[in-house]
């Protein structure tokens, strides 16, 4: 099983674990399956069109998956993804 | 169900107003640390971040994710959690604008300072709506 690590904002739509086991080819499909697990999760980590939202970042190990291949990053077994908030704001 | 009051001692408070001073015209931002005690969120330490926006920091700031991380790592080893963000407005009400709800994250308190040169105008805040509709106001208490 591959992993992903949870920030602490989102920790409420996990049953409080910083970790979700997943499966899945894919960043794109780990994602997917994390969201499907905990749907809640669904509206912070992406927009009404489905696209993943600009501040949320997901690396695999110590990489921005921007940098790899995005969505079809290939996750393996025993990889650690992270979904890392950009906190962002403004007046 | 109403939010839990957000403790934020005169020492931290300080360092936040300092903070916002400092970096006018531009917004600072830092992250609060501490712990949930089921009835009130206690903040034991704020730590200043640095705003990364590429350009109008007067009125954008942005927390690099390395130094979130930092932060996390941080705050996990200490037995605290982050519990909010805060910033500034320079010269705009302490308020979230639309701007800040798009990129909030639900849970965390949002301190905003208004600040005008040395003056601080106020200080409040803010917890997302769970369905990202707007904010509620929290009780701030020293």
């Amino acid at each position: 099983m591959a992993t992903v690590r949870i920030p602490t904002p989102l920790r409420q739509y996990t049953a409080g674990n910083s970790e979700v086991d997943v499966t899945g080819g894919t960043a794109g499909e780990a994602l997917g399956q994390l969201v499907e697990t905990h749907p809640d999760l669904k509206q912070h980590l992406y927009t009404g069109d489905g696209k993943l939202r600009s501040f949320v970042n997901v690396y695999k190990g110590d990489e921005d998956i921007r940098y790899l291949e995005g969505q079809d990053t290939s996750v393996e077994e025993n990889d650690e993804l992270s979904i890392i908030p950009s906190i962002a704001g403004g007046c | 169900m109403s939010s839990l009051p957000l403790k934020v001692g005169g020492g931290d408070m300080e360092h936040i107003h300092a903070h916002a001073k400092e970096t006018y015209p531009e917004e600072c931002s830092g992250v609060m640390v501490g712990m949930n005690t089921g009835e009130m969120k206690v903040v034991v330490d704020v730590w200043r971040a640095e705003n990364t926006h590429g350009d109008e920091r007067s009125r954008r700031f942005l927390i690099d994710p390395k130094e979130y991380i930092a932060f996390e790592k941080r705050a996990d080893e200490r037995d605290m959690e982050i519990l909010g963000v805060y910033h500034s407005h320079p010269d705009h009400p302490a308020e979230p604008s639309e701007y800040d709800r798009d990129h909030a994250w639900p849970g965390w308190s949002y301190v905003i300072t208004s600040v005008s040169g040395d003056d601080i105008n106020a200080t409040r805040s803010w917890l997302l709506k769970p369905d990202r509709s707007g904010y509620d106001e929290e009780d701030l208490v020293g």
